[in-house]
Formats: structure tokens, sequence, C-alpha cells
């Protein structure tokens, strides 16, 4: 969507991440909820029992000073957590143990692309909190509207990361939002799907006449559970508060949410008095100091991030930069990749492009993810080291992979059973002079300048030789055996 | 065998346990008669458990048949409501939690269930140990076993009534701002307030989480140190809770005050303080320094500002550990509603009495926006200088010695018009909550036939020393006829 | 000190449906007791640090371990009112 000039688009972004932990923020009961029975994970501590005390999980501290540090944030040496506050069905303890003025990590940026410009996000900083319980909205059994409570997703570490109101248009919105997503799931903090909500983006957005000072008013919007409802409501809510302005109206601070049907974003109805957090120091948890030793730690724990690994592969290896973004968009596969590119020593573009059209394309059909590929990044590489020798063709190679796939056989037991490509110069020529006797009509054709016969008489020498003809060889012998060219 | 049992001390029962004399059986039978004959007069129990107490019992003997033993094993001992109890009603005498029954124990349960502890029921409270009169209690008020016209103090009234009535051995209460120390003091028994971090907070129902500490209730301090070897300790459910050792407390009782430097400060003395309760104070520290201990007057300067610091803090965090209650998960609810909002605003309405609401809204305002620096940041500075004070006082004295009440206990009725008089109640008692310090009540003689309460405090962790010194003013506290107990009438 | 306005702002704060006569006693009450905080201002605190904990801990966590969670029975058996193993609660009229 094209911004009218004559307006400026503020947009912050309040990202929500439940992160990948065996147990919960604050107690001892599995966080993995998402496939678990109704209210089946709840002990005590978050059910928010009179008596029950939390105590912080240290993974999840490390796990969000790891997403700081893949963000450039600045981890402090002190940290602490606090009560926030609020009053909600769905929150056990009528506050959430959060972080106010300590959080584990300050500042930091996020690279992005969008509309073909490069852009620092800057990051305000990332805490940890708890999450709450999933309430729905039912018609109870009596006929009388009614909230279920599931208290399984109560307590389940929960990281925040706001950004500055840097973001200027949904696209950049998105972009912000997948290249983060792409971070956290190659540190394997998360797995950030939107879907089932252990990513949930909410933005800030305000928009104000150009020239115009900008202003505290602003739209707080919600409930966009994938990529595609981030942009179409962000879209949407810039759109009404341009068409506020053009009726002469002032923006007013609301929160809304998306509505997903009536693709438009609607004013949630909220209490006046409700955002009075009295924030103040969980009394139950002492201070946090993080050291040096446990940053270094961490740093030393995190895998390469997909920008290095994307300039490496751009940069060194020469891999033309489409084929480098598709790539990182997948963690395992990457890995995977880097590993055939170093054994198979070979051209590195060469080994993307098999593993982005033909590896993708057989994991896909096979619903495989790539810690289940059947063959191992050695035999890849031999395979492709098969091919750059000539004795597969790429056909050939193609069909190889395919049976290595299907029976975990090693290439070179395929290739032994199959044959490899015939190169031999003198064997080529003495089956494409056969060739040319038995079919003189085409020969015929090709003088006459139908220079397409010549695909028909190559069909026939790899019919003959099923396949194992070196196509290059045949046409180039083809040419010579058959003369002028009574077309060129 | 005697038919009194039920007036043994701990340390008694346990020789006349271990020496076969007696059975858990029967010690706990003659507990759960006393409490049929005399509950009724001092109200001290919410709940009375006499069928699980008695298995208990019968379990405690047979560990013993089996060659166990153990300072608590068949002890019957009354909890505070204020600690959960698995499977166990436990209300803080709230009418909110009315009907809810813990699915857990607390720490401090645990421990003594697996002491072998006889646990005879759940002593009665000021509602969520909102109170110094026991007479907030949602349920009925708690009588002073010396006299029914008057309060047991609070906000562990119960628990204190419990044990000066023998209608257990000891008992657990828990320690806010005074809430063991003072009702021990009107009740005529000991009472001690551990260190913070000293006792797991877990399970405890939590009042205000920077100053909460469980203690027990006994009728001598060999007793009380009894049961803090036997509760306190690391736990790894309870970040505050502190990892040093826990050492035999018991052990430490030599009877020795010899060369103990004990301080006094004026500020204990001052306006307010009833003549005949500092004039029996006083006497017990010219005991102590006639039998070697060497008295030393120091200076606590910010101690009147305890009062306004506690009664910030607390209600504070009050305001958002009584949050929870709210009609959804457990307790009094109104589940035929239209409006959860306001079914959540009704059901807080109806079911905190007026001393809860009052902190709540105490709490919360202190912690609004606009506020918060003036009230809650502010009172947590001067909180800083109360224990900077108890720092100073700490490097020239072993121990600080002061009434733990400013008077006797009062008539029912008396205060509850004025909450600020109410609140004038634990004025002696806040500072060493604020700076968690160890602090003991040990009786220290009668003002017109009620007791009075020597406080002793000492520094964070020090309890062996506390309770040598309580222990020692005990062995020399002349042996006075007592008044009759009212509920022995 | 405290007017009537913000009794009734803190009381919905505080999600305690007070009645006007509990408001009016709220707003006695407070007055009085804020009056004797006021001692507090006495003090020049502005060099001082505040005290939150008197604990001399810091980073107390523990392993991300589990352990087994209460029984569904559990989880309900306080629970005002149960539907399709939820608790239910009346309808939520209003979104935080």
């Amino acid at each position: 969507m094209t911004i009218d000039p004559g307006y400026r688009v503020v947009i912050g972004l309040e990202t929500h991440v439940q992160l990948k932990t065996a147990s919960k923020m604050f107690c001892r009961t599995s966080a993995a909820y998402a496939s678990a029975p109704p209210n089946t994970l709840v002990c005590p501590i978050c059910l928010g029992m009179p008596g029950v005390l939390p105590v912080i999980n240290a993974a999840a501290v490390d796990l969000t000073i790891m997403t700081g540090l893949a963000l450039h944030s600045e981890i402090p040496p002190h940290a602490k957590f606090d009560r926030k506050n609020y009053a909600y069905p769905d929150l056990m303890k009528w506050y959430q143990i959060s972080q106010y003025d300590l959080p584990l990590c300050v500042g930091g940026w996020l690279e992005i692309n969008a509309d073909g410009e490069t852009r620092r996000i800057d990051i305000t900083r990332v805490h940890l909190e708890e999450d709450t319980a999933k309430l729905t909205h039912v018609v109870g059994d009596d006929g009388q509207p009614a909230s279920l409570i599931d208290v399984n997703r109560s307590g389940v570490p929960l990281m925040e990361i706001v950004s500055e109101p840097d973001i200027t248009s949904a696209a950049e919105a998105m972009a912000y939002g997948l290249k983060l997503r792409n971070i956290l799931r190659w540190l394997g903090v998360s797995t950030a799907n939107m879907q089932d909500g252990a990513l949930r983006i909410d933005a800030n957005v305000s928009v104000w006449p150009s020239g115009a000072e900008v202003g505290n008013a602003k739209v707080e919007v919600k409930n966009m559970n994938s990529f595609r409802a981030l942009g179409q409501a962000l879209d949407y809510e810039i759109e009404r508060q341009i068409a506020l302005y053009e009726r002469g109206e002032r923006l007013v601070q609301e929160t809304r949410g998306w509505d997903e049907a009536a693709a438009r974003t609607v004013p949630q109805r909220t209490k006046e008095y409700a955002h009075d957090y009295r924030y103040f120091p969980e009394p139950d948890l002492p201070p946090l100091s993080i050291t040096r030793e446990r940053v270094q730690g961490l740093a030393a724990r995190m895998p390469e991030l997909p920008d290095a690994v994307r300039q490496r592969l751009v940069g060194e290896l020469g891999v033309a930069a489409t084929d480098a973004d598709e790539l990182i968009e997948d963690r395992d596969l990457t890995a995977y990749t880097l590993d055939v590119i170093e054994r198979h020593g070979g051209p590195a573009a060469e080994v993307v492009t098999w593993v982005l059209q033909d590896v993708r394309r057989l994991l896909n059909a096979r619903e495989l993810d790539v810690a289940d590929i059947p063959i191992d990044a050695a035999s890849m590489a031999r395979l492709l080291g098969l091919r750059a020798k000539g004795d597969l063709s790429t056909t050939m190679a193609g069909t190889v992979l395919e049976e290595m796939f299907a029976t975990g056989k090693s290439p070179e037991e395929i290739v032994a059973a199959r044959g490899r490509q015939i190169s031999d110069t003198d064997a080529l020529v003495e089956i494409a002079r056969e060739v040319m006797a038995a079919n003189p009509q085409a020969v015929a054709d090709y003088h006459a300048g139908k220079d397409r016969a010549i695909q028909f008489l190559m069909g026939q020498v790899m019919r003959r030789t099923r396949g194992q003809a070196n196509p290059g060889k045949v046409t180039e012998l083809l040419r010579v055996e058959l003369g002028g060219n009574g077309g060129a | 065998m005697p038919d009194d049992l039920f007036r043994l001390t701990v340390t008694e029962a346990e020789g006349a346990l271990s020496a076969g004399d007696i059975s858990s059986v029967d010690l706990t039978g003659s507990v759960l008669d006393r409490i049929d004959a005399v509950d009724a007069s001092t109200g001290a129990f919410l709940l009375v458990t006499a069928e699980a107490a008695l298995e208990q019992a019968r379990e405690a003997d047979a560990r013993r048949s089996r060659g166990d033993a153990g300072p608590l094993l068949g002890i019957p001992l009354a909890i505070k409501d204020v600690l959960c109890t698995d499977g166990v009603a436990t209300t803080c005498a709230s009418r909110i939690l009315e009907g809810f029954v813990p699915p857990y124990d607390a720490t401090v349960v645990a421990r003594l269930k697996a002491a072998g502890a006889v646990l005879v029921g759940k002593t009665n409270m000021d509602e969520f140990a909102m109170g110094s009169s026991n007479e907030n209690s949602g349920y009925h008020p708690v009588r002073n076993p010396w006299d029914l016209s008057r309060v047991p103090g609070g906000s562990s009234g119960g628990s204190a009534a419990a044990v000066a009535a023998d209608e257990c051995l000891a008992a657990l209460g828990s320690d806010t701002g005074g809430s063991v120390r003072q009702p021990a003091a009107l009740c005529g028994c000991v009472g001690l307030k551990p260190t913070y971090g000293r006792v797991s907070r877990y399970g405890l129902v939590a009042f205000a989480s920077s100053l909460d500490q469980v203690g027990p209730l006994t009728k001598s301090v060999r007793d009380a140190a009894v049961l803090l070897s036997a509760i306190s300790g690391h736990d790894s459910r309870d970040a505050t809770s502190l990892p040093e050792p826990v050492p035999d407390y018991a052990a430490a009782l030599d009877g020795s005050v010899e060369g103990l430097r004990i301080g006094v400060a004026p500020e204990y003395f001052a306006e307010g303080i009833d003549a005949g309760v500092a004039s029996a104070v006083r006497n017990a520290i010219e005991l102590l320094e006639a039998n070697g201990a060497e008295i030393r007057e120091i200076a606590l300067p910010h101690t009147e500002y305890a009062l306004p610091v506690y009664y910030v803090i607390a209600p504070s965090e009050a305001s958002a550990n009584l949050a929870r209650y709210n009609g959804v998960k457990y307790g009094l609810s109104d589940p035929q509603a239209v409006d959860v909002d306001e079914m959540m605003a009704t059901v807080r309405a109806r079911g905190f009495g007026a001393e809860v609401k009052r902190r709540i809204m105490l709490g919360t305002f202190a912690l609004s926006s606009g506020y918060y620096d003036a009230y809650y940041l502010r009172a947590q500075k001067v909180r800083t200088l109360i224990k900077q004070d108890f720092d100073a006082a700490f490097e020239s004295v072993d121990v600080i010695a002061a009434p733990t009440s400013p008077t006797t206990a009062f008539e029912l009725g008396g205060r509850t018009a004025d909450p600020l008089a109410m609140y004038r109640a634990d004025v002696l008692t806040l500072p060493a909550s604020l700076a968690g310090l160890a602090a003991i009540s040990v009786p220290c003689g009668f003002v017109d036939g009620l007791p009075v309460g020597l406080q002793l405090m000492a520094p964070p962790l020090q309890e062996a020393r506390l309770l040598r010194a309580a222990d020692a003013y005990e062995r020399l506290r002349p042996a006075a006829p007592a008044p009759r107990q009212a509920v022995e009438a | 000190m405290i007017d009537r306005e913000q009794v009734v702002h803190v009381a919905a704060l505080a999600r305690l449906a007070l009645s006007d006569a509990e408001i009016d006693r709220m707003q006695a009450d407070l007055q009085q007791i804020l009056q004797a905080f006021e001692a507090l201002n006495a003090l020049d605190v502005s060099d001082v640090a505040p005290t939150a904990q008197v604990i001399p801990l810091a980073t107390v966590e523990r392993p991300d371990t589990t352990e087994a969670p209460l029984s569904r029975d559990d989880v309900m058996r306080n629970a005002p009112r149960v539907e399709r193993d939820q608790i239910r609660v009346p309808a939520v009229l209003t979104e935080d």
C-alpha cells in the first residue's frame, strides 16, 4: 500500500514470545500446554492458590539474554522482577510477575529489508514475564453467555520485545516480524508460531499530518494471529486514521482488535481505569545479578545468526541473494546445506540450488522435517561429486537422489547398479551414427533447416542409452555428424 | 497417669513419651478433651480435626514402638489458619476463603508432619493476619484466657490463646508486624518471630511478603527452640529462604547471660507505654543485669517512623497479595452473576471484612499513579534508616530488650472504632519486622492480673543467641504464683 | 489529602464494590491514617536507597526441570462452577 505523502505513520511493536522451556516460568509444571487437555498442566503456583511462591526458571532467563544478544541489546548487570497489577479473570493472581524498570535486556536493533530498502529498527527492551490462562467466551450449558478458563497456559514463560516507534508502514512491520521470528527460531528460544499464539504481535499505530508534531495519542491494535492479518490490520488502521483527518476528526487513544472476518479493526470495550498497573518490586523474588561470565557463556552457546550466514553465503560463497534469503528461512536446512557445501568443495551456488529445489521437493513430498532427512550431508556431497566429475548428468543425479531418498542407499551403490553417464566420444559417435541411419527423415528435416529435428535425434540417443548419455556431448557430436545445418 | 496431660510443655511431654509413661493417643485425647472443655470460652480454634489427630497420634505411637524418636513425635500442636493444610480447610479467618481446601501442605506443615507431630486443628486469627486483637476474624473473636472480656492480641490470637489455655502443647503462628510476639505477650506465652528468610513461607498465605514469617507460640523458650529447629531451614520452593544450616537451637540453651551485652533504647519506653508494663520490663532487664549481663543504652532514633512505614509497605504488598480472591477459582463466589467484573467486585466487597478492605484501599492508593513516590518509595527509604539504626546498635550490643506491647490485653471492642489506635498496639514489634530481625516475647510478670511480655531482639540469624538469653531469663524469672486464668473458672 | 472521588477511584482499582456508606467511612479512615503518615515527610531521604527486601540474596533460580501437576480433580475441586473440564465464570463483557 502506498501511504499518502501528506501523512506520517508511526508504529511501535510489542512482541510476546512464548519461550521453549520444559517447565513454566515460576513453577515446575510442564510448559508443553499446547497439546494438553484443559487444566491438566496446573499446580497450586500457576493456579494462584493462597500461599504459593514463585521461583525463577533459569532457562527462561538464559533464553531471554540470548535473544537480547541477538538483537544487539545491552545486558545490564542487575535485573529484577516486579508485580504488574491488573484485574482480569484470566490472570490467576490478578498481578503478573513482569519486569518494570530493570529488564534483562536494554536497547538494541533489528535490521530489516522492506520496500527494497534496508533499515534498522531500534529495540527499546526485552523483558521476561508469565503468560495468562486461556479464556474462551461461550454459550454455557444453560444457554447463558459465559467464559471458560483453561489454566494450562498460565505461567508459561513469556518474553516481550518492545520496539521503538520506528516503523513507518505495514510492510516494515511485517518485515520486522518475519525477521524476528526467523531469529527466534534460529536461536531455538521459541517455536514462534503465530497461529498457536507462541508469537503475538501487538502494534501501537498513530498517523500524523506531515509537518505536524507527533502527538501522544496512539491506537493499540491487537488480535492479529498471522502475518497476513498483521499486514492487513495495519494497512486498514493507517487508512482509517488518515480518513479521520480527512473528515476533520482527531485521533483518540484506544485499543482496537483486528476482526479477521470483517477485515477491519474494531474498538475493544475497556475500562477507563484499567491501566494503573501499580508496579512494585516483587518481594517474593530476590533481584538478579547477571554476571559477565553468564552472558559470555550464553553468547558462546548461540548459533551463527541468519544475517551472518546470509552474508557468508552471498559474499564468500557466491550464492545468489534470493537463494540465500530463501535458504535462511529454515535454520536446519541451512545447517544441512552448509555441511554439504563444506564436504562437496564444489560451487556453493550449485549445492544451494540442489537443496532448495530437489531436496526440499522430496522432503515436502514425504512431509519430512529436515531433521528426518534420510540422506546425510556426506552422501549428498558425494552425489554432487559424481555429478561434478561427469559420472552423472543433472537428470541422472536427480533420479539417483530420488532413489537415495526412497531406499537410503548410497549414491555409489545406485550408480553401480544403474551405470554411470556415457561421455566416451567413440561410444557416443557410434550410437549417434546408428540413430541417424535409422531416422533419415529427421536428418533430412535438419538439413532442411528444422533445427528442432536435432532434439528428436537427441531423444533417440538417450533412449538407446537409457538416459545415461551425456546430453551436452551428444548434442555436440550430433551437430558434427550431421554436418552443415541447412537452416543455419 | 495424670489427667491433665494437656498442661505439659512439648519438652515434658516428649520426655514422658520417650520414657513410655504415656502414649501420644493419651496425650492427644487429653488435649482434645481440653479443647472440648474450654474452646467455647476462648474461641481459639476455627477447626478441630479430632479424628485425623487421633489417627496421627496412633501413627506416632506406632513409629515410637518401632524405635523411632524425635522431639515432636506424637506431640499435639495447633496451626494458625493462615497455613495451608492438604485436604483440611484453610480460611485465614476470612469469609472469602470459606470452604477452600488446599491440595497441598505449607512447607512448615509438611515438616511438622514428617517429624511426627499431631495436628489438632486450625486456630482463629485476624482475617488474613491483619489486626492486633483477633476481633477481625470473619468467624468469631478470640477471648483472652486470663480475662474473657479482653482480647488475646493478634493476629495469631487463636494460637496464643490455645497455648495459654492448654488447648495444645504449642502452636504455629505468623508474624508480619508483631502477630506472634504481641498475642504471646498478651496471653502470657512465648512467641518467636524468626529472622526473615529463616523459615519457609511456602504455603503461608501471604499478607505482606517482605515481612511475613512463621513462628512458634509455646509454653517455654525451650519449646520454641525445639519447634524452630523443626520448621526452619532452606526450602527450594521459597526464593527468599536463607540457605544457612539449622543448628540444634535447644542445645544452645545453657542458662547463662554472663557477659551478654543487652541494649536498651529509650524510644521503647517513651510516651504511650503503660507504666506497669515498662516497670515489669525494666525489672526483667535488671534481673538479667544482676546475673551477669551488661546493660548498655542505645539509640534507635527512627523507631517512631516504623508505624507509618509499616502501614504503607504492608498494605501495599497486601493489596496485590489479596487481589487473587475474586470468586473465580476458589472460595466465595456468585456463579449466577451475569457480568464477571461485577461478580468479582461484589464478591470481594462481601467476602472481605472492614479492616482488610481498609488495608487493600490504603495499599492500592499508596501504589497508585502519582502517589507511589510519596508513599511507597518513601516508606521503603525510611525502612532503610530503621534497618541502619539496628545495624549500628548491634555493633555494640548482642541483643536489645524492650516491652513487646505498650499495654496489657485491652477490652474487646475497646479499639475497634479507631483503626490508628489499633495500629499502635504493634508499635514496639514493627521495627524488628521491618529490619528482618529475630525477636521473641517471653512472659515477664503480670499487671493487674494480666501478662506482660519482655521482647528481645537479635541480629538476623542469631536465633541461638536470642533463645539463650530468653531461656536464661525464664530460668531466672521469680516463681511468683500466677493469677488464676479466667478460663479455669 | 484524599477526597471522595479518589476513594471511589481507588475502590474501582482495587475492585471493591463498596456501598456509599462504606465509601464515606473509608474516606474518613484513610484521611486519618494518611495524616499520621505525614510524619514521614519530616525526614530527608533524598540520599537513601529504598529497601524492598531485607535478605542478602540475589539470583535465586531453579533448573528447568518439571514435576507432576495437580490432578484435574484437585484443580477443579475448589472451583465455584465447572463446565467442559474448565472453570466457568460469568460472561466477560469488557476486554482488559
